[in-house]
């Protein structure tokens, strides 16, 4: 049979087999799983079918929860159905999970294992999730490799038909998930070889049907209930030989044979590990290295872990062996240790019991846990476990991988200890997202995987930020099989894509002696080695790098690449890696480039060849000197000024040095400071707004809207003006009234801009002389920011402009309130973010936050730095994220606590009245704190409250003390995307709208799942496309506010602030002060849609221009005063649907790919609009 | 009656043709076009800056913030091919050629010497029976003389001409010092036809916005003159056919052109204003206008007024403004 290459990540691998042997997949984004679902929804939006000729239904649920709720059911109806899903989204289909097993209902569930959220989210991978699931009956099958991938899939689904024993199939999320492979894909004809027809047939047997009626899912009581649960024993009991016989035949159709548990190393073993998923495989290639330097160690790689098979187990132990360590990627805190740990044990207690011990002796058994959370888990580590056996007293209960200085419990291993062979090309790449330097490795390992017998692997590294991200590419390339995985420790070539990194992080650490360097310079070939900073050059010479420069910034505008330095970087990469003949590669690269390209047009593959030719003509070697003679010293990663938590912790992290850092350092509750980004200084941008004071009218625009909050304006005396920097701008304020000497200043941040330019566009002021020249213009960073730097440090040592004389309805005083969220990593130009700034600026000192996980969540809240900060007071937002699923219930949880504190509080001031006296406690109780002043008395009585409760030492004093806060008005925000309040949490928003209670809910509406990568929601309108709606959403996207405005009693305001930020300002300020439920609808710009992000207002306009986004608020207050509530704050529809729609990709590709459905969609789209504008002007008329 | 004339080497069943414009974008339309009596169409044009501009946005924007975050590696589905380019433009001529029985004359403009040949080869491999070079330049730079402007034109007619079979027109624009030496030239270099003239959308000052803004309007009646004047002094003078576009609204405007020597007449503005059915009645007006005036042919009518052709050829040089001055004085001063 022909072997077939391809070269995919693990998610493509899990969702090859899936797709080709089901008929049904409900799926649910959840990141690292998505692509799967995405995957399979693009193969049968193809009209790709499955092995038995049918093209699989692919639909997208609400919720994970859902997705296995209609997983049973299409399984109970006969349908052959499968998922994938990872993480909070398992752990959300638990509940039918028990069922699916408890029917003996065979299916299988393809999880890329990720961490559970405890103390933090994490998306990266561990075994917590599929370890949750283990009493569920369901089998837990896993994979330490992409090959393994995709042959453990059709194994489980060969598997689960014969054994009616459902099957998680998983593998670990990131590092199995995304590493690119060289794979042997399976064929149809394999695949049907596999898969039993009669089987199919006696699973449809069993299925519900009218023609031959039974009832199933029962409620049983506690006369037959435990009887009846015993009965599906046999099936357990025979799996795991059924499981082990269709390996078998598996191995005899394509020569790949897996065991349940595989033996690997030495036969006479003193010493072994046992594990499962990716570890393994680094765990082979250590015990094979040390095999050979003639140690007797072995390992045992679980395959099968439920049902858990003693028999299997114990024939899989050699003979010899005297010590075991068991290691768990999962942490049971509490637990007498982790799960595979405890059954190594147990099988070995009953077979010590049972007498059927395969050793001499009960072998000293030690378990730890390794690689939470994509932990690095490298040979060294496995080395250290093993030579913890070798201790008279090993450790048990210990960790690998850190250093616990906390409880002891880590083993110490020997970094230096590295077992990379020399037969492969090891490549690192450090870029930026937006360079193209992944896709272009992605394009480097298909051309050498495709093209040569070379076996390939690439695993990429991201950091959290949305803008400006950061990348490192591992790649190997090399004759045998590459299982390592692990990140490249010692590579014999680096590229640096981007200069700055030079100084910014230790570009040079894995490069091995000799290795080659490329870098991309901004400098002549002749200045570099002089603008290296003085330990790169120490480096250079330590290793005998050979090092090459280009400039590739300057290559790629000349070929109108733009800031795309991706084929360029490739090419030199080819051209003196030595990977393959120069000549032969660069006749790949354009052959890929013509394959990459070529849908995108002609004139995109002839830039790119161009780009290839003058990349070869612009590379050069630099003479490596025998002294470093640099000047340039790498700076401190954060200000000196900062504070210890940030120099200790945060800028450890930030510096890549997070590995390092000890446990006990670390918050134990998941506690971190608020405020830690103003500390980064990522300089991302090359341009920057300029203000020009003279242009300036004061309107306060570009602040609001400035995603990153980086413009920022205050108001002062003149007198204050002394010890300004000379290039210090100042202007007197503009207006009525205004008291003489009163200045105004427009200061940004320079070094925390991103460039987006999005002040510059919304800037209405316009020179007089040069209509075209505005009063912030974008300009060129370098010049400036010295000066700049002062300047913002001075304009910060201003005072802040007092809050209680701002009239906060207006734009024009709230850019004078400091924003308390500042310089997140969201995507440059971001739509959500000025909403949550603006919530930040209005209510952000008593303000507390429940956010979705999201796009908000991340920017919000990832680590290292984070943007919800406080003011000079030090109060700000108090922020928290707890799921996805639940945010709105948990902004409820707030509520309760805090009404009810509010209202134990004023019991407790009834109580104590005699000793604080009247007139402070009615005045505590009565003051309706209605505006700023209002609270800022309240919290001058609570200082005075506290005073007067210190020395009362009685209980109600006590506890009045411990909660006299709560007597200030806080502010409950429930924020978070569509995703949430459309689809996965809309229950829960509902439930909490509807309950009367005054908390308030802000949707950062993208109209997709932003985060995860663009995902259609119910918020996704007709005729855009998105992940899973690859043909254009069929459905009209869901009218949010009119389904809560059917409650009547819900505050409900839908706004874009971009097209009216007057508007927005009001509705934000009317749902706050209503004593009730409030619905904010904010339109969000987002790069899901396929714009460029400085037109998002542009869009915004649009939007509400054509109808789409009507605008409006309805306010129940209104009703109560006998008003009609609805008051529409936009224009009756003035452009076509396509106008506003066609200026984005999301909408448009459909027309270049279906044109004829593109046109009956969008046709549909704008009678949607239509019909919409009427049914509103109809409720508003009323 | 025989209305039929010659464009090209293309046998007409008479002078009115489609001028290039958006109502080529439905082969629907141009099938009801053909029904009112239309007798080519020329197809609206391919800007090949445009096309370049939307495949680079399509590709930018498709993998912007792609493969930068963990969570969402791109942030669309992959549609495999798309119609990017100019193929849904050359879809459409395929389409609008199996669907009509008159000649497709499909339009171009370019910017690159490459993307003038490609496309040109690609419209006429498409089944296009001929070319119209919309070539839209407006000389801006002030180092570039008037000599290099028009050997830009030449250039780009003889690059196409080299890489074609099928006929060649150019569409001028009126601004040329020396038009009739600028024909002339074009003749030499092989156009099939030229085309008087081009209507270049002007700019607009907005002044609410303060903004530039690019506005068409619709041509007149009025507006014939300046075609015309070049087309009855052209008439003969050139190996080339002659199309008249500008200003024709009625078949009155029509019967003008083709006394003036033009082998065919354009519009569309008169399309726009009052449908497509509105073809039909011009002919109509045409056929009454030659009746009275004793025409057979349209044969017999070409050029009957062409400046050749006329007892005042001076007329069509700077007699215009004196003509208009006698009548004034004829009219008032005689008494």
């Amino acid at each position: 049979m022909e072997k077939r290459i391809k070269i995919i990540d693990g998610n493509e691998a899990a969702a090859y087999v899936a797709h080709k042997t089901n008929e049904i997949c409900a799926i649910y984004p959840i990141t690292p799983s998505s692509n799967m679902g995405e995957w399979a929804d693009q193969w049968s939006s193809e009209g790709q079918t499955n092995i038995w000729g049918t093209v699989p239904q692919i639909s997208e649920l609400q919720s994970e929860g859902g997705a296995s709720g209609a997983v049973h059911g299409a399984l109970q109806t006969g349908a052959l159905t499968s998922t994938f899903t990872a993480s909070q989204g398992l752990l959300l289909m638990l509940p039918n999970m028990f069922k699916i097993a408890g029917e003996l209902t065979p299916t299988v569930f393809h999880v890329s294992a990720r961490s559970v959220a405890c103390q933090a989210l994490s998306i990266f991978g561990d075994h917590s999730d599929v370890m949750a699931v283990r009493s569920t009956g369901f089998a837990l099958l896993a994979s330490d490799s992409v090959q393994e991938v995709m042959d453990n899939a059709l194994i489980a689904q060969a598997a689960t038909l014969e054994t009616r024993v459902p099957f998680v199939h998983f593998f670990d999320g990131f590092r199995t998930s995304h590493e690119i492979n060289k794979i042997l894909l399976l064929s149809d004809d394999e695949m049907r070889a596999m898969l039993d027809d009669d089987l199919i047939f006696a699973h449809r047997q069993r299925a519900m049907n009218p023609d031959r009626p039974f009832i199933r899912g029962t409620a049983q009581n506690p006369d037959v209930f435990f009887q009846a649960r015993e009965t599906v024993n046999p099936f357990y009991v025979k799996a795991p030989d059924i499981i082990q016989k269709v390996m078998d035949t598996f191995a005899h159709i394509t020569g790949r044979h897996y065991h349940l548990f595989d033996y690997v190393g030495a036969p006479d073993a003193e010493r072994i590990v046992i594990l499962m998923g990716s570890g393994a495989s680094t765990a082979r290639e250590t015990i094979k290295y040390l095999q050979e330097r003639g140690e007797k160690v072995g390992m045992i790689q679980v395959h099968l872990y439920r049902p858990f098979s003693p028999r299997h187990f114990l024939a899989a132990i050699p003979t010899s062996v005297k010590s075991i360590a068991v290691l768990d990627r999962t942490k049971e805190p509490g637990a007498d240790g982790e799960p595979l740990y405890k059954d190594v044990v147990t099988v070995f207690s009953e077979a010590m019991t049972e007498g059927t011990m395969p050793t001499a002796d009960m072998p000293r058994i030690v378990g730890g846990r390794y690689g939470l959370s994509s932990k690095e888990f490298t040979p060294a580590m496995i080395k250290g476990v093993l030579d913890n056996l070798t201790l008279s007293h090993p450790k048990n209960h210990f960790t690998i991988g850190i250093n616990d200085d906390l409880s002891q419990t880590s083993l110490p291993y020997d970094p230096a200890f590295i077992t990379e062979s020399g037969k492969a090309v090891r490549a690192m790449f450090y870029g930026l997202g937006a360079d193209g330097t992944v896709g272009a490795n992605k394009n480097s390992i298909k051309i050498i995987g495709e093209e040569t017998d070379f076996h390939v692997q690439g695993y990429f590294v991201y950091d959290s930020k949305k803008a400006g991200s950061r990348t490192v590419s591992h790649l190997r390339f090399g004759p045998d099989p590459i299982y390592s995985t692990y990140l490249i420790q010692s590579a014999n070539f680096v590229g640096c894509h981007q200069f700055i990194f030079l100084e910014q992080t230790d570009v040079l650490k894995n490069a091995a002696d000799g290795a080659v360097f490329l870098l991309n310079s901004p400098y002549p070939a002749e200045e570099v080695w002089d603008k290296l900073p003085r330990k790169v050059q120490e480096q250079v010479i330590a290793k005998n790098l050979k090092l090459y420069v280009i400039d590739a910034y300057k290559v790629a505008e000349k070929t109108g690449m733009g800031s795309r330095v991706n084929t360029i970087m490739q090419t030199c990469f080819f051209a003196i890696s030595g990977v393959l003949p120069r000549d032969e590669a660069i006749a790949k690269i354009k052959n890929a480039i013509k394959k990459t390209y070529g849908a995108k047009g002609e004139e995109i593959v002839r830039k790119n060849y161009n780009a290839v030719d003058q990349s070869l003509a612009n590379l050069h070697q630099i003479p490596v000197p025998e002294k470093a003679t640099g000047t340039i010293e790498m700076p401190p990663t954060v200000s000196l000024e900062a504070p210890e938590f940030v120099q200790n912790v945060t800028a450890e992290i930030m510096a890549g040095r997070g590995d390092d850092l000890p446990v006990s350092i670390f918050p134990e509750d998941g506690t971190y400071p608020s405020g830690t980004t103003r500390w980064e200084k990522r300089n991302i941008s090359l341009y920057v707004p300029v203000w020009d004071p003279e242009i300036c009218i004061q309107c306060g625009n570009c602040s609001l809207i400035c995603p990153h909050s980086v413009i920022r304006v205050k108001t002062y005396h003149e007198s204050m003006l002394q010890g300004a920097p000379k290039s210090f701008k100042s202007t007197p304020l503009r207006g009525k009234d205004v008291p003489e000497g009163t200045r105004y200043t427009l200061q940004s941040s320079v070094e925390d801009c991103t460039g987006c330019a999005l002040c510059m566009e919304v800037c209405p002021a316009k020179s007089k002389d040069e209509v075209g020249r505005k009063a912030l213009e974008m300009e060129p960073k370098e010049p400036i920011l010295e000066q700049e730097r002062e300047n913002w440090d001075f304009f910060e040592s201003l005072p802040d402009v007092d809050r209680g004389q701002l009239r906060l309805h207006t734009v024009r005083d709230v850019q004078y309130t400091r924003p308390l969220f500042e310089f997140s990593g969201a995507c440059s130009g971001c739509g959500e973010t000025p909403y949550v700034k603006v919530l930040s600026q209005l209510f952000g000192d008593r303000a507390i936050i429940a956010n979705a996980t999201g796009c908000s969540s991340i920017y919000g809240g990832n680590l290292p730095t984070t943007p919800w900060t406080v003011n000079k007071a030090g109060r700000g937002p108090s922020w928290s994220n707890s799921l996805f699923e639940d945010n709105a219930e948990f902004g409820f949880g707030f509520r309760l606590t805090l009404d009810k504190q509010r209202e134990y509080a004023g019991e407790l001031l009834q109580r104590l009245k005699p000793e604080l006296g009247d007139d402070l406690v009615t005045a505590l109780l009565t003051n309706p704190q209605s505006g700023e002043a209002q609270i800022a008395t309240q919290r001058a009585r609570v200082t005075e409250l506290k005073e007067k409760l210190q020395g009362n030492k009685t209980p109600a004093a006590r506890h009045l003390l411990s909660i006299a806060d709560s007597l200030v008005k806080r502010s409950v925000w429930i924020l978070g995307g569509d995703g949430w309040a459309y689809d996965i949490g809309y229950g829960g928003l509902d439930h909490v709208l509807a309950s009367g209670k005054n908390v308030n809910a802000l949707v950062l509406d993208t109209e997709v799942y932003s985060n995860t990568g663009g995902q259609a929601s119910k918020s996704t309108p007709r005729g855009a496309v998105a992940k899973f709606a690859a043909s254009g959403k069929p459905a009209a996207k869901k009218d949010l506010g009119m389904m809560a405005m059917c409650y009547g009693n819900v505050y409900v305001a839908r706004i874009a602030i971009g097209a009216n930020s007057a508007q927005t300002l009001k509705a934000f300020l009317e749902a706050e002060a209503y004593d009730g439920p409030s619905l904010i609808i904010a339109y969000s710009h987002c790069i899901a849609h396929g714009i460029n992000m400085q037109k998002g207002l542009d869009q915004q306009k649009l939007a509400v221009k054509s109808g789409h986004w009507i605008l409006y608020r309805f306010n129940p207050e209104l009703a109560a005063q006998g008003k009609n509530p609805l008051v529409i704050d936009s224009k009756e529809p003035s452009i076509p649907i396509k106008e506003y729609a066609y200026n984005e990709i999301r909408y448009k590709m459909l027309t270049l790919s279906k044109p004829e459905e593109a046109a009956r969609l969008i046709k549909l789209a704008q009678e949607d609009v239509d019909m919409r504008w009427k049914l509103y002007q109809k409720w508003a008329a009323e | 009656m025989d209305l039929t004339t010659k464009y090209m080497g293309m046998e007409l069943k008479n002078p009115l043709v489609l001028s290039s414009s958006p109502i080529s974008q439905k082969v629907d339309d141009v099938r009801r076009l053909e029904d009112n009596g239309a007798s080519a169409v020329v197809m609206f044009s391919i800007f090949e800056e445009q096309i370049r501009h939307d495949i680079e946005s399509l590709d930018h924007l498709l993998s912007a913030g792609a493969e930068s975050f963990p969570e969402a590696l791109s942030y669309f589905p992959d549609m495999g091919e798309y119609r990017v380019g100019p193929d849904q433009y050359l879809d459409l001529i395929r389409r609008t050629v199996e669907a009509v029985d008159i000649p497709v004359i499909g339009s171009l403009n370019g910017v690159s010497h490459e993307g003038w040949i490609t496309y040109a080869r690609q419209i006429q491999d498409a089944g296009a029976r001929a070319l119209e070079l919309n070539v839209y330049y407006i000389p801006t730079d002030p180092d570039m003389d008037a000599r290099q402007v028009e050997q830009m034109y030449l250039d780009v007619l003889k690059a196409v001409k080299g890489a074609v079979t099928v006929p060649v027109a150019i569409k001028l624009n009126p601004f040329f010092s020396a038009m009739a030496n600028m024909a002339k030239k074009l003749d030499l270099a092989g156009a099939d036809a030229l085309v008087l003239f081009n209507r270049f959308y002007q700019p607009d000052l907005n002044l609410t916005t303060m903004q530039v803004e690019p506005s068409l309007v619709l041509s007149t009646s009025a507006e014939i003159r300046l075609p015309l004047r070049w087309i009855a002094i052209l008439h003969h003078r050139v190996r080339a056919s002659l199309a008249g576009t500008t200003g024709v609204h009625t078949g009155e405007d029509l019967a003008k052109y083709i006394l003036a020597g033009a082998d065919v007449v354009m519009t569309t503005s008169a399309l726009l204003k009052n449908g497509l059915g509105h073809y039909a009645k011009m002919l109509q007006e045409l056929q009454i206008i030659m009746e009275n005036k004793g025409y057979d042919s349209v044969a017999q009518m070409k050029g009957a007024m062409s400046q050749q052709a006329v007892e005042n050829p001076a007329a069509f040089e700077r007699a215009n403004y004196i003509k208009a001055l006698e009548d004034y004085k004829a009219r008032y001063m005689t008494i």
